[in-house]
Formats: C-alpha cells, structure tokens, sequence
C-alpha cells in the first residue's frame, strides 16, 4: 500500500518501514490486548505509517481519541467485554495534553477496580522532561508501567515529499523563540542521514537554518564514531528559513493541488469534500439520498492521473482531464476491434486499469468542477489581480482600494491580512500613516482585539513600518516576476502562481545552477546569515562515478528543507525542476509543516476571543458572502 | 616433529586428546599444592582462585586469617588479598569475571580480579540463620545465578547476582538431613534443582517439586555425585555402588551405565564438552564414553578440572592442560590413513613443499571429485581447532595451496581465519593466559573479549587487536581509551593537570569517547576539579549536563545546556535552578540567557500566567504587558475590571512608545463605554462586538441616528461607512432607506456597491434603480452581476470591449441563442476593425 513512496530517487517507503517497525516496537513493549488512545492530532499522521489491521495484529483491540473523563473501557468480565490489559497514550508533549491524561487515568482506574490495567505512555516525537514532572505533580507517573517515545518525526506523504506536520512551530520560533521543534528538525535530519548517509555539503539561508545547521553538526560530534557507514545518497541539503520567503505563502497558489488545500485543505495527503459531486449517477434508483458525510480523497501519486495534474497550472488541468479522458475512451472503444479469443483476453487484462483510471478521472474531473467554482467568482479574481500588483511592485506604497473596500465589506480578515502582509513584504513595509490607517481600519471593523495579532504578525516582519527598499532589486535579480507565462507547457517554475516564481524555489534553483557565488548581493538583501558547511564523508563511502553513467544517475539529489513550512505550489515549481530534461538536480522535499496563507496565518494570530462568526474558512466565506 | 595423532586416544569410534596449554609460573608451582586449597577457576580461559581449605588443615586456634590468591590460566598471579571478613564457605567466578566470596551467614562479597572489593549483597535472612551448607555458582540464562542450601535443608537461588533477590525454591518432603548430592539445571529459561536423596530423585523450582523415576540396571543405595554438562543437556550420575549413569538432562534419555569398579566417591565429575564424562579420584583420571568406552590417565599430583563448552581444562600444580575430543575435520585430516579432501589437500601441499611431483597427483585426486572447495574448507576449519601456530601455519598453507587451484573462491574465510588465529594466539599468550579456544572465542564475541581484556588491564594488547580487526571506534578504540582514562583518574599521587593533560593527549584522536563517564569516576572518588576539566572535553551535552548539575556547577551547566539546542536539557537546568534558588535570583539570572528565558516564559504560559507578567515587568517590556492586559480584558466579564486592564494596558502601550496601540486602547475603553450605555438603554448585547458591529447593528435596528453619532465619534471614514450602512440596511431589508441613503449625497464608494447588496438579497428590482448610476466602465459587469445578460452583452457591444463580451459569454453557458448572438457580435467587431 506504500508503494507509491519508492518511486523517487531516495526510497521514502524505507522510512515508513522504519517508523512502521519502531511503532510495533513501542506496542510489543506491553504484552497482551491493548487499546490505544490518541491524541486528535496525531491519528492522521498514524494514518501514513501503519493501517488499523496492523494495529491489530498486534493485538490493539481498540482506539479512542484522548477526552477528559474516564475511557469507556466496560471493566471487569461483563458479556461480551473485550478485556483490556494494556492502555497505551500516544500523545505529543504538550503540558496542557497531560492534564487529560491524567484526568483519563485516574478516573479509568477507579472505574476498573480490581480489575487490573497497566497504563503505558509513549510521547511522540520525543519525551519531555516538563511533561514527565507535570504527570509526577498530577500523581500518575507511578502508575504508568511505561514512560517511553517513539520518534515519528518526518512522515512520508510521497516519494519526494516528507513533513514533520508541526502546526505550532513557526509560532513557537518566531514569536515565542522556543526553539524546540528546532531540535526536532535536527533529530530528524540526523535520522535521515542515518538512513541515507551522511550529507556532504550543507547550505542554508536565515536564522533558523544557521540554528539547524549548527545543530546538526553538533549532534555528529556527538555521534562520533557511532554512526552508521552508509554511502549517501543526498547530495546536498538546503535549509530554507520560511522568513527568507515570506512574500510566497502568501500568494494564492494556482497549481491544482495548491488550489486544493487553498480551498478546502489537505491534511496528511487526504481532502474532505463536499460530496453531492461524487454522488455516482445510477440509472436505476434515480431517487438517491444525498450523503451528508465529506467525501474523503487520498491525494498522492499512487493515483496515476492526480501524479500528472497536481502540479499543473490549474488552467492547463481542463486541457489535460479531457484528453485523459479521450485516451480512455480511445482504449475502452479497442474491445471492439478485439477480434480473436487472444486480443479479447488482452483486453480484459486491461480492464480494471482502464477502470480505475476511469473512476480517478471522474474523481478529478469533480474535483476541478469544485475548484472551478471557486476560480470564477469575481472576489476571486479580484484578489489575485492585486496579488499580482503587489508582487509586481505597483501601487504598494499607498493605500490599497481593493484592501480598503474588503474591511469595509468585511470580508474574512485573514483574506485581508493576506493582502495587507503581502503589501507590506513587497513594499518592505508601510509609510506610519498608511500603517495606522489600516491597523485602525481593521480593529475598528474586526475588533480592537486582533491588535494583538497584527503585533504578532509585525514581530514577524510581515508587517512593518518602512525600511529598506530591497524587495524590487531581489525581484529582478531573481526573476521573480516573469511575463508572458505558458502555463499548459510551462518553461520556468513561474508557472505555479502564474507568473511569479517562489523566492524560495528560486534560491534552491540557484545554488545548484551556476551556484549561490553568482547572486552573493541578493543573498545579503534577504534578511538572516547564510549558511555552508561541508561534512567529510569517509573515503570508502565516497560515491563511485564511472563514465558511461546514465543521465538519471548522475543528476545529483538536493534535500530541500522549508523550516516554517512550505506550499503545495513550491513544491510544484521543485518537480518542476527535477524533471528538467538538463536539469542538474532531483529534489526531495522535507518541511516542518506544509502550510498555505491561510493556515499559516491563522496559526500566527493570537486566538483571543471564540473565532466571531464572520472568521470561517477562507473559501466558504469568500463565496458565500457574495452569493 | 611427532607425528599429531601421536597423543590420540581412541574412545569408541571417536579420539581424544589432551593438549598441554601452559607448565605453570614458578609461583603457582611453589604455591598450589592443590590438595590443600580451595579452588575455583573460570570458565572460557578465565582467572583461578585459590584459598586455603581450612577443613582440610588441622586447626589451629587463632591462626592467622587466610590468603586469596588469584592466578591467570598460565599460572601467573594477578593480586591477592588478605581474607578478614567472616567464614568463607566457598567461591566462584560470574560470568563478567567478578569473584564472588560466599560466606557461611549467606554473604556475597563481590572483588575484581585485582582483588578490589566491588559491592556485598545477601541471601535472606533464613541463610544467615541457618547457615548456608553448600552452594553452586551456575550460568543461567540472564546472567550468572547462584544456589544455596541452608542449615534447614531448603534451597534459595538468585538468577542473576546483578539484580534481584533471592528465591526460596519448593522444600522436598521429609528432607531431613543434607541430600545426597544436588544440582542446577538451567533449561528453557527455567532454573531447577536436581537432587537426590539416597536413591530418590527430585526436580525442584519455585513452584513444584516433582519425583523423578530412573531405574537402573544394577541397584544403586544412593546418588552421591552429579555433574550437567556446560549446555545443560546432559547428565551424568554417580552411584555409591560405582554405577555410572549418563542420560538426558531431563532424565528421559538414557545413554550409557557404566560400572566404574569404583565405590568411593570420586573427587570430581564432569563433562568433557558433550562427549564424555571425566571422573577424578585420588591418582586416576577416567574418562567415559557414551558406549562404555572408556580412557584411563593416571595423575601425577592433585588437579583440578574445569568444563568448557568443547572441553576439559584440567591443571595441577605444574601444567595446564586441556582434554578434549579431537575435532571431526581434524581427525579427517591427519587420521592415518584418511582420504578426505582435506587429508589428500594436505599431503598434496606437503608433497609440494618438498618440490615432489606427487604434489600434483594428490591435487588431482581432489579436483577429480570436484572436493577441492571442501578441502580448503577443511583445512581452514581444522587449522582453528588446533593450539600449535606451527600446526595452525602448515593447515593454513595447505589451503592457501588449494586456493590457487579455484578461480572463484572468496578468500574471506581463510583471511578471517586468519586474523582470528592471530588475535587467539596472542590472548593465549603466556603473560596474558587466556586459553580460549576458536570455538568459545565466536560464542564469547570480540567485544567481550575486549572487555575481558580491559579487565585484565591489557589496554595494548586490547588496542592493537581493534585496530588489527578494524573494530568500529565505538566498539573497539575509544571504548579502551575510555576504560584506561577511568583507570588513570583513580592514580591519586598524580596531580589533576597532568592527568587531564595525558588523557587528553590519548584520547585527542580518538571518536566517541565517553568524557562524562570518566569525570563521573573522577567525582566519584572526589576529584571534582579533575572532573570539571575532563567534562570539557565531553561532546555531548546529554551527558554533560546532568553531570554539571550534580557537582552544583549550573551556570556552566546552563550554557552547555543551550548549546547543544535541546530544549529538555535547558528545562532540566531551569527547574532545578528554580528548586535551589530564590525566586527572585532565579528571574534575574536568566535575563542574560535570552533562550532560556523564552523557555521558561513558554512555561509560564502554559502553567504559570503570573509570573510570565512578573518576567515581562523584569524585562521592562511595556508592549507585552500590555499585550497581555489586552487578553486578560477579553477573558473578563466583571465590566470595571475590563476597563481597568485596558487603562493599564493603555498605560503600558504609551512607556513602550506605542502610540496607535495606545490610542486604540483608550478608543476600546471608549467603546466599551457607549456598548454599555447601548446595552442597559435596549438590552442587547453589544460588549465584545467591534465597532463595525455594532454601527452595523444599530444601523439595522433602525438607529441611525446613534450609528451617526458613533462614526463621529471614532472618526470612521466615509468609504467605509458607506459600505456598512448599505449592508446593514440591505441586511435588513430597509430598501427605502436605503434608498433615501443613496440620493443624500454623492456616493463616495460609486453606487456598484448598492447593485451589489440588493443583488446579494436577490432583489433585482431594487438593483435596477442604482444600475443607471454606476460607472460607464464597470456596468457590463454589474449586469452580468444582476443576472442580464442580454444587456450586459448589448452594452459590451455598444462599448466595443471585446473582453466584457467575453466575459458575458463565460456566463451564459446553455443558453445557445445568446452565445450565437454574442459571437455574431464579435464577429461584428473583427469585421469593423
């Protein structure tokens, strides 16, 4: 089932084995049946690593989420009650997760009376030290047989595509400079090279990077002679600092996939739709009860169709639907041609191929009916016009009338934030008077509360008072506006916001061709230190070339490393970048969080009051409220 | 050179030899007059204890306290002590080579091999009651385990001597003076006792005892030795009439009884690996085979024996020497007469060496049968199975013979070998006298050799066999450096600089050394300033840390701690700082520590509010007070409290020079005010609500007037206004005003918004009234808006904008006759161009 995860360069399917045999590790520590209870956050994550039957086997009898109050567990022998003996936590180290655990604890163990349960609790990714005293001041720590860890760090959402899905840490960095999903960052690098060898050289640009890159040159020393001689196959790693690129996840990404998680969010590879469009039309009960549930889509590249589209602008997706959909039919119509007994077995052996090729492009084609929806709403349009203004540096020192007239309208505020931040980076901050004006004009209209989020936002540097003019200069050294975009046969990553090409992308594009020598001025335009290291690799363990080498082989690999986040349409422009006929580099991507503008912000801001009714999500207010 | 199989004797089908491993070190032979001393050797080549057997001198009354002596396998001493604790019962060797010391009260002393005493534990109390009688040191399957049997005829076994307790086992009925003879038996991680009471045999654990039936050929009074084979396989009984029984561990086999003649009990029973039992008495070694065979020795001086895995180590007071079966590939090779590949391989490389041609018939022989990878093999194997490097060497050549008649032979097994002959002889060494075999050397690993040699102090020899082996560092190099620098540090006449310099210099090179175990070691036996200079040198802060942090040392402890980047650490410092110190020491403490600080803040938030405001007022850091303030003035019902906050907050943003914040404040205070004058005049809830809100509100509850009043008052622009008086009004559904809204001035925001809230309300016909009014430019898209399409595209048409027809078609999907009349439009157009 993880097959789609061998398909790249470096096999990802050899890292969920590993965190597939340590989870099993963790759960064969507690002999006998078991029941699990999660922490909401991690199910999904668990989802990638192990299926539920597997849980099973190993005798996990059941699963709850982690509630206040006592597991629903029926003690004792009453009929038909499984008998629990082991109940095992699976929780991230959060303090406030420990009250709840131990709330569950006690009053589960008051319930089974004599009958007896062994508690074990396994943090994930790493165990806390604040955590095991809170549970020792909350009286459970005696109680549970096991205090352990099981370090799932990176999860493998593809072939190319790891993220440690840790909504918090670009908050905890930046705002809180609580660097402990640095450390994680750097634990789960240290596994990779564990895994994949040693990586010889080490660029990076800002802060974070620096921290990362330090820490991981710590930790070998640490290792020292402890580490496992594996020749690497990770050229170079590249660490990206989110603040080196602030202007990208803010953009609205126009990849199909990008558009997705714009729109209704992917989260751990899957999607929850609306499900009227998938009802399947049956000629038979013409009268079918609409299914209230969201349908539920896996989005990865074991589905052959989304693995081409994904990274499509979604203008060139239509084009592509109806010519898949012409091949199928093309193929489907060849039975007809089958004459003899033998062509007649061929194609059936065909058959369920074509078929869930045919049930994937219905999916898809659902999907692109849903986005496009969305795309054509006029707000829609109306905010990408500005978008581009900004990103083309017109207009950006004054006070925007689309902005202004989306307060006065009330359109959801992280829309306008979106804008307002996006302004704000590429006018590398607002005049005092044009800053206030708008600070009043959102406190006045979204409440004085979420003055405390712009002072979050501006401790970013996403908002600012002006200093100096840079973002012009980076924009032209790097290309990063481009005109005249092909978006069906795209010949720059510009593509994927059409016409704009990441920043982020950008610097990796650089550095591996002619190299980051070639743009030094730029580098020292961008805030934060820039990093490169080099880490001598065993002579035994070098890479062995030889002539004759196919071009495959020697297209170098570059880990990719967003810390804060990366966007579905960065990640577009980097495939984009692999599959370069000349291209010089394959890239694996790994990142603490995949994010978008709206989630990203959102985890910026400061939840002071209950969410007001206004602050739904980004696309069913922009819709709606015009409607 | 004697022909090899000179020294073989025959046992049924099969041949032993014994093989001298060592004549004894002078002082061994001045000493160990073994008659009159306790012994305990170890196995896999280990040290030999030996004590004065008081029991067997006559005593004299206050004679001095007596000796332990521990000797290597070669007979030279290693240390020995001066015994001064109570009666010593007996002794035995655990299997990380620590002599354990049993006395009668049922202590455990515990020395090194260098006669350090390490730690004591005890067997119960009813052992020290009782008196222990006997006891057995055995190997179980955790560890080595030991086994008493006290004054009151019960047994009490601890599994593992590094942890646990001792275990009563189940007491055997109407046991009423000491067995007949007993032993251990380790199988399937289960221990059990056998023993015998006269003729009686019982199996005994910590849950049953059960009576075994065994009947023997001739009748027998009672059992009075047993010995189990080093597996725990095998047993071997010993009758008081002279009947020797071998069997099945479990008594289910039998395989052989044997009438030694003999009714006197022998001095020692055991097995010579699996194959046969050896009996000692006075002047006679018998050994047995399982056919009845039978080899008699007669024995020059008192021994002892000692079994190996493969084997029998017997010693006496000049010569070490080892008995064990010849193994199978030897006994091929060299058995007069043999023609097995190997055998033929080796005449052929003789032959070759004395420039002979049958060299080449020989080789033929081999190659005919296509044997020759199996008599290299042969050869190989044999050439480990033998203790002479001459023997070892001319097998050896005999395969690398054979080699050079295979094209595709992978040479890694005969290097291997070779290497591990090498390391073997070296450790058989005289000076070093660890006699081990090939055998047990794969059963015991390299890295146990290593420590043994550690043990032993071998730091060179330990050294170069790493480095010959290219063990990893971990394993090999920096495990001894590491070991030899804990040594070093307990040198106390040697001054701390010079210490940590000779460490420092050795150890430079070497990877993953452990610092902290060694300064653990040096602040252990008190030389903290020692420790503190090796802690330095330590790489991982993991260790480093916690170790500081005992020794007091938390500001050092602090900084290692944030370097190293992990979070745990620095909160494992944070909170015992906070333990030890005053509160307000604590705060300032951290302020030159900005990550620590942030830790600790995180904390704070989460578990601690107040003293995160403590920290903020420390810091002087106005903005987040007021930051914080603002939030509690959120979380408040109570209305004066609220406004309080916000007055401080208000205060706090004006010292950090936060002027907008600041004004916002005091405009929410001012809010607050007029909500709450709004919410006792109407009784609607207006606190909470932004000031867009509640303008909205009023506007729709028709206040205008009080709406009009609040722009004023906060200054609301006029755009804006504009826009939430439509809404609300539309909202409500107060076209009229709305209306009268638009004639009352010019729009300030164009009239598109209005065609935009009558649309949002589906009310096309109020949309119609403000169509009129919006501008030339933006009308085509207003109709569309309003669902006209027609008049959408005719004005499109009429303002020639190629792209707003466009548009108006994207719209108008299904209905064909306006598309057709949309494209007759653009062709219109084209044509006119």
């Amino acid at each position: 089932m993880a097959t789609h995860l061998s398909g790249g360069r470096i096999n990802l399917a050899v890292w969920r084995e590993v965190a597939r045999r340590e989870l099993l590790e963790c759960l064969d520590k507690c002999v006998g049946s078991k029941a699990i209870v999660w922490d909401d956050h991690l199910t999904g994550p668990f989802g990638l690593i192990a299926e539920y039957s597997l849980l099973k086997e190993h005798e996990v009898d059941k699963m709850f989420p982690l509630r206040p109050g006592r597991l629903p567990i029926s003690a004792g022998s009453g009929q038909g009650s499984m008998i629990i003996q082991n109940i095992i936590f699976l929780v991230r180290p959060r303090l406030d997760l420990m009250e709840i655990v131990a709330d569950a604890i006690r009053r589960t163990e008051e319930a089974a009376g004599r009958f007896h349960m062994e508690f074990h609790i396994f943090f994930v990714p790493r165990k806390s030290l604040m955590c095991e005293k809170k549970l020792t001041e909350l009286g459970v720590y005696g109680t549970l047989t096991t205090v352990g860890e099981y370090t799932l760090d990176l999860l493998p959402f593809d072939s190319d595509v790891l993220s440690m899905e840790m909504e918090q840490s670009f908050k905890e960095c930046y705002l809180q400079n609580d660097l402990t999903t640095m450390f994680y960052v750097a634990k789960a690098l240290m596994k990779i090279q564990a895994l994949y060898g040693i990586i010889p050289k080490i660029y990076g640009k800002g802060t974070l990077s620096k921290h990362v890159a330090d820490t991981i040159l710590r930790l070998r020393r640490e290792m020292a002679g402890n580490e496992r001689q594996v020749q690497p196959q990770i050229d170079t790693l590249l660490l990206i600092d989110r603040t080196v690129d602030l202007l990208t996840p803010l953009a609205t990404q126009l990849t199909y996939e990008g558009l997705i998680d714009e729109i209704y969010g992917i989260h751990n590879t899957n999607v929850k739709l609306p499900p009227e469009k998938f009802v399947r039309k049956n000629e038979n009960e013409p009268q079918q009860e609409l299914p209230t549930e969201p349908k539920k889509i896996i989005l990865n590249s074991s589905d052959e169709l989304f693995a081409v589209i994904r990274d499509k602008n979604f203008n060139a997706v239509g084009p592509e639907l109806s010519r898949k959909a012409k091949i199928l039919s093309a193929q489907y119509e060849e039975r007809k041609d089958a004459k003899t007994v033998r062509d007649i077995k061929q194609f059936v052996t065909k058959l369920p191929h074509i078929q869930a090729a045919k049930a994937s492009l219905a999916t898809h084609t659902s999907i692109a009916e849903l986005v496009k929806e969305r795309t054509d709403l006029e707000s829609f349009m109306d905010s990408l016009q500005t978008q581009q203004e900004f990103m083309n540096g017109v207009d950006t020192d004054k006070v925007n009338n689309y902005i202004e007239e989306c307060i006065a309208k009330r359109e959801p505020l992280i829309k306008v934030l979106r804008l307002l931040c996006m302004q704000s980076v590429t006018n590398n901050g607002f005049k005092p008077k044009i800053y206030d004006f708008y600070k009043r004009e959102i406190t006045q209209t979204y409440g004085f509360e979420h003055i405390v989020s712009l002072n979050n936002l501006e401790k970013i540097g996403l908002l600012k008072v002006q200093g100096q003019k840079t973002y012009n200069t980076i924009r032209k050294t790097l290309r990063l506006v481009v005109e005249d975009v092909n978006e069906q046969n795209p010949h720059d990553i510009s593509y994927v916001y059409s016409g704009y090409a990441p920043l982020s992308v950008r610097l990796a594009q650089f550095l591996a061709k002619p190299g980051w020598r070639s743009i030094e001025e730029v580098l020292r335009l961008i805030p934060g230190p820039t990093v490169e290291e080099t880490q001598q690799i065993p002579y035994g363990l070098l890479k062995k070339r030889t002539i004759g080498d196919s071009q495959s082989d020697n297209q170098k690999v570059t880990l990719v490393f967003f810390i804060g986040g990366v966007t579905y349409a960065e990640m577009a422009a980097l495939r984009f970048l692999s599959n370069q006929d000349d291209g010089p580099m394959e890239y694996l991507i790994a990142t603490t969080q995949v994010i978008n503008g709206h989630n990203w912000l959102r985890s910026i801001m400061e939840d002071l009051v209950v969410p007001t009714f206004s602050e739904k999500e980004f696309g069913s207010t922009t819709g709606s409220r015009l409607r | 050179m004697a022909h090899i199989t000179g020294g073989w004797n025959p046992l049924g089908e099969v041949f032993f030899r014994k093989l001298e491993l060592y004549s004894m070190d002078r002082s061994w032979q001045e000493l160990a007059k073994l008659e009159k001393f306790k012994v305990a050797a170890a196995p896999y080549g280990g040290p030999i204890a030996l004590v004065r057997d008081e029991s067997k001198m006559t005593h004299i009354p206050g004679s001095t306290r007596p000796t332990v002596y521990i000797y290597t396998s070669s007979g030279r001493e290693i240390s020995q002590f001066r015994w001064n604790s109570g009666k010593l019962l007996d002794m035995g060797w655990s299997s990380s080579e620590d002599l354990l010391c049993i006395q009668e009260d049922g202590t455990v002393l515990v020395y090194d091999i260098f006669s350090n005493f390490k730690r004591n534990f005890s067997l119960g109390q009813e052992a020290r009651d009782t008196k222990v009688l006997e006891c057995k040191i055995f190997q179980g399957y955790v560890g080595t385990g030991l086994a008493v049997l006290t004054g009151s005829y019960r047994f009490f076994v601890i599994n593992n001597i590094e942890e646990g307790h001792s275990r009563k086992m189940v007491e055997v009925p109407d046991l009423d003076s000491p067995p007949s003879s007993w032993c251990i038996i380790c199988r399937d991680r289960h221990t059990q006792i056998l023993l015998a009471k006269e003729k009686r045999l019982f199996l005994v654990d910590y849950t049953d005892v059960h009576e075994q039936t065994l009947t023997t050929s001739s009748p027998v009074n009672a059992f009075i030795e047993m010995a189990v084979s080093f597996d725990n396989r095998l047993l071997a009984l010993f009758g008081d009439t002279g009947l020797l029984w071998t069997g099945s561990s479990d008594l289910q086999k039998v395989y052989c009884e044997f009438d030694t003649k003999s009714q006197k009990r022998p001095k020692q029973l055991a097995w010579c690996g699996t194959g046969a039992v050896v009996g000692y008495w006075e002047n006679l070694l018998l050994i047995i085979g399982p056919h009845k065979d039978w080899i008699s020795f007669n024995m020059k001086s008192e021994a002892y024996l000692i079994p190996e895995a493969d084997g029998l180590r017997i010693v006496d007071s000049a010569t070490h020497e080892l008995l064990q079966r010849v193994p199978v590939v030897v006994e091929e090779i060299f058995n007069v007469g043999s023609i097995a590949p190997g055998a033929l391989l080796f005449e052929a490389s003789k032959e070759f060496q004395k420039k002979s041609q049958k060299a080449d018939d020989y080789i033929r022989m081999v190659m005919a049968k296509g044997d020759l990878p199996l008599a290299v093999d042969q050869c190989i194997e044999a050439a480990g199975c033998e203790y002479e490097p001459a023997t070892q060497r001319i097998l050896l050549k005999a395969a690398s013979f054979g080699k050079c008649f295979l094209t595709n032979m992978s040479p890694e097994k005969f290097v291997n070998m070779c290497k591990m002959l090498r390391v073997i002889n070296s450790v058989r060494e005289y000076h070093v006298g660890m006699p081990l075999s090939y055998e047990e050397l794969k059963r015991l690993t390299l890295p146990v050799l290593i420590d043994r040699l550690i043990l032993r102090r071998q730091w060179c020899l330990a050294m170069h066999i790493s480095r010959f082996l290219k063990l990893p560092e971990a394993e090999g190099e920096s495990r001894i450096l590491g070991h030899w620098a804990c040594y070093k540090v307990l040198q106390k006449h040697i001054a701390d600089e010079t210490i940590a310099q000779d460490i420092k210099s050795k150890l430079d090179t070497a990877p993953g050394i452990a610092y902290s175990e060694i300064a653990k070691k040096a602040s252990e036996c008190g030389r903290t300033q020692l420790a503190v200079k090796l802690l330095e040198y330590e790489p991982r802060a993991a260790e480093q840390v916690p170790l500081l942090m005992t020794m007091r040392d938390q500001k050092v402890a602090l900084t290692k701690a944030i370097e190293s980047g992990d979070t745990d650490l620095v909160y494992l410092v944070l909170l015992q700082m906070q333990e030890t110190m005053p509160m307000g020491d604590f705060l300032m403490s951290l302020r030159n520590q900005p990550m620590a600080q942030s830790l600790f803040m995180q904390f704070c938030r989460e578990q601690k509010p107040t003293l995160l405001t403590d920290l903020y007022y420390q810091n002087d850091d106005f903005q987040e007070m007021a930051n914080c303030q603002v939030a509690d003035s959120f979380k408040i019902t109570d209305f004066q409290q609220k406004t309080d906050k916000l007055n401080g907050a208000h205060d706090n943003y004006t010292k950090a020079r936060n002027e907008f914040a600041a004004k916002a404040t005091e405009e929410q205070n001012k809010l607050l005010g007029y909500q709450r004058r709004l919410e006792d005049q109407y009784k609607v809830a207006y606190i909470g609500k932004s000031l867009h809100d509640t303008m909205h509100e009023l506007i729709s509850k028709n206040m205008s007037k009080l709406a009009e009043q609040l722009r004023k008052e906060f200054k609301v622009p006029d755009k804006r206004f504009w826009w939430l008086k439509i809404d609300a009004l539309a909202n409500s559904g107060d076209w009229l005003e709305l209306e009268r809204f638009a004639k009352s001035k010019k729009s300030p925001i164009g009239y598109e918004p209005f065609v935009e809230v009558c649309m949002n309300h589906h009310n096309k016909y109020e949309a119609n009234k403000y169509i009129g009014r919006v501008a030339a430019e933006n009308k085509v898209k207003m109709y569309i808006k309003m669902g006209s399409l027609e008049e959408a595209a005719d004005l499109a048409f009429q303002q020639r904008s190629e792209d707003d027809l466009n548009q108006v078609m994207r719209q108008c999907l299904g209905n064909r006759a306006l598309t057709a009349k949309i494209q007759g439009m653009k062709a219109q157009m084209y044509s006119k161009k």
